[in-house]
């Protein structure tokens, strides 16, 4: 396992990496690129059992950004982690370009084509299923945004999962309270969301999605579950870690632009 | 575009106490947030759940109301084709649904974004009818019409601004508009590619060969007349944004086959799913500008 500190540092290098690749695009999603980037550190650096190098590898454990807008985030992640080399980051969205504006298969490290929103989890059953049917130890872990949620299918899949006690399957909700017209709880309530899945007889599991030492028992805790899978509902604010864009509906989905980026890096990231 | 349906939206808010408007988290985008600016007590914005937004718009309409309900293409019909058929087009209900972002010209968001296939799908439903407008004038007249004629629509716009084709202009349902008059070749298109085939007609013309250019924006019901009359010329290429099984180019080869046989090359997303790249860049590369009309109306001059 890296040290702590070094989960910080890929972590910051991780917000870098990001805003530089939406502001070369001109286009993206980072509000909720920023907002799950400790929670797919932990995943990658920590927790997943995967090979870089061997990206197709039988028994790695499978990923799945269901918000797939979220794609700077996991590209960042897959460039350090070395799945491709990080200057590919710049052709984010560009004609040609590997790095499709939502995740497509032709990437390394990918394992889902996200884009459209409510349909990441129920891939993931199936992928859990699998791999119980084979007799195989590798996990499944999913990452859903909050306004996600609203998509009846979520639901669908969670009954499937608690049915064929899918204790492989780890959820991860990234509860930014924010989806693209404004705030979950104006827009469409979520609340009480916790309740919602323990009804739904999940194990559920509550903490700050900024803290390691949280985000890593999570982590184990849930992979010592059994019989039934385990959600975990991490607190994360949307645009984290660049102020102006922290808890700001508006920088859903608008890149930064070029010129003021070195500043914003300089100011808001410490670098 | 989009802020033209918006605009039509609140003229009619303020007509016809009986419209209401359902969203699904893009009501910003897709400016019907505008209708929302004016009646918050009409527009419903059901976050992102599009199947639950549809249905939702039919029991409002089942209840007497005209229910507009919008978001992308990519997600309605995409994530709600059993709802569109057994909730609002079997029962033949005033269910206006009005989409954004149709087509590659989406861009950036890549192939998951971009909608290639609904024309194909809605007009295999019965009691829907199709349109595709051509720019903004289009959009405000098209959304009037189809809010004061009875029944289940469905309106695609595209994501870009498009250029003016329409200073003004007669707008019927099933029936075409001929913007421009020719006899060696015609030219039938939809939406964005509308000023495409303009383009192309020009271009031709300097090279001596005269072309009709037809809006096809009523793609269901169909104009089987001047499609039968533009049968009459060389051939006819059509041009759309869209997969070419099943869209305009489908429609229109339906027409001809049947009543006026002639050649036809259809321009459109030739069965493959799109990729990100600019608007611009994306139809050049999947040969849907003015340069490969030309290509295709000077193949059938041969
Ligand atoms: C089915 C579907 N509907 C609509 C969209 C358009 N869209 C993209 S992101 C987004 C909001 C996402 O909010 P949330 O799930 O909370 O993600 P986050 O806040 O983490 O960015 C919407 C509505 C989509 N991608 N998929
Ligand atoms: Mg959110």
């Amino acid at each position: 396992m890296e040290s702590l500190l070094r989960l910080n540092e890929i972590a910051k290098n991780t917000r870098r990496l990001i805003l530089e690749a939406v502001a070369e695009a001109g286009s993206g999603h980072p509000g909720g690129s920023l907002s799950a980037v400790e929670l797919l550190v932990a995943l990658y650096f920590y927790k997943m059992r995967h090979d870089p190098k061997n990206p197709r590898w039988n028994d790695r454990d499978r990923f799945i950004l269901s918000k797939g807008h979220a794609a700077p985030l996991l590209y960042s992640i897959l460039a350090q982690a070395g799945y491709f080399p990080i200057e590919e980051l710049k052709t984010l969205r560009k004609l040609g370009s590997m790095l499709q504006g939502h995740p497509d298969l032709r990437t390394p490290g990918i394992e889902y084509c996200g884009g459209s929103e409510g349909i990441g989890l129920s891939v993931a059953v199936g992928m859990a299923l699998a791999s119980k049917l084979d007799n195989k130890q590798w996990r499944v872990y999913a990452l859903l945004g909050d306004g996600e949620l609203q998509e009846g299918q979520v639901w669908e899949a969670a009954m499937a999962a608690v049915k064929y006690k899918l204790d492989n399957l780890t959820v991860i909700i990234d509860r930014n309270g924010i989806q693209q017209d404004g705030f979950t709880e104006n827009i469409m309530p979520l609340e009480p969301l916790n309740a919602k899945w323990k009804s739904f007889n999940w194990n559920v599991i509550e903490i700050d999605g900024y803290n390691f030492n949280h985000i890593i028992r999570a982590l184990d805790r849930a992979e010592e579950t059994i019989n039934r899978p385990t959600v975990i509902i991490a607190h994360t604010t949307k645009g984290k870690g660049v102020s102006f864009m922290e808890w700001a509906p508006e920088w859903h989905g608008k890149a930064p632009k070029k010129e003021v980026l070195p500043k914003i890096i300089k100011e808001e990231l410490g670098y | 575009m989009r802020t033209s349906y918006g605009e039509a939206l609140v003229e009619l808010g303020a007509i016809n106490n009986d419209i209401v408007v359902v969203g699904a988290d893009t009501t910003q985008s897709v400016k019907s947030a505008m209708f929302g600016s004016k009646y918050p007590n009409r527009l419903f914005n059901i976050g992102i759940a599009e199947s639950n937004a549809i249905s939702i718009a039919a029991g409002l309409a089942l209840a007497g109301k005209i229910a507009f309900v919008s978001t992308y293409a990519a997600f309605i019909p995409g994530k709600c084709v059993d709802q569109i058929r057994n909730a609002i087009a079997y029962p033949n209900i005033n269910v206006k649904i009005v989409v954004s972002h149709g087509g590659l010209s989406v861009g950036p968001d890549g192939a998951s974004h971009q909608q290639i296939e609904d024309i194909a799908i809605m007009r295999a439903i019965p009691n829907m009818r199709v349109i595709v407008p051509a720019d903004a004038t289009a959009v405000k007249r098209l959304t009037h019409i189809v809010a004061s004629t009875d029944g289940p629509f469905y309106m695609r716009l595209a994501r870009p601004s498009s250029p003016i084709v329409y200073e003004d202009g007669k707008f019927e349902i099933g029936k075409a508009n001929i913007l421009r008059d020719g006899n060696d070749i015609s030219i039938i298109a939809c939406g964005l590619m509308v000023p495409e085939a303009l383009e192309a007609a020009e271009i031709l013309k300097n090279e001596g060969i005269s072309a009709r250019v037809i809006d096809l924006f009523s793609i269901k019901p169909i104009d089987k007349d001047t499609i039968i009359d533009a049968a009459k010329t060389n051939g006819i290429v059509t041009v759309e944004e869209h997969n070419i099984y099943g869209g305009l180019g489908s429609a229109v080869a339906e027409v001809t086959s049947e009543y006026k046989p002639v050649r036809i090359k259809r321009i459109g997303v030739d069965d493959r799913f799109g990729e990100s790249g600019e608007a611009d860049e994306l139809l050049d590369k999947y040969g849907l500008k003015a340069k490969h009309i030309v290509n295709k109306a000077k193949d059938l001059m041969k």
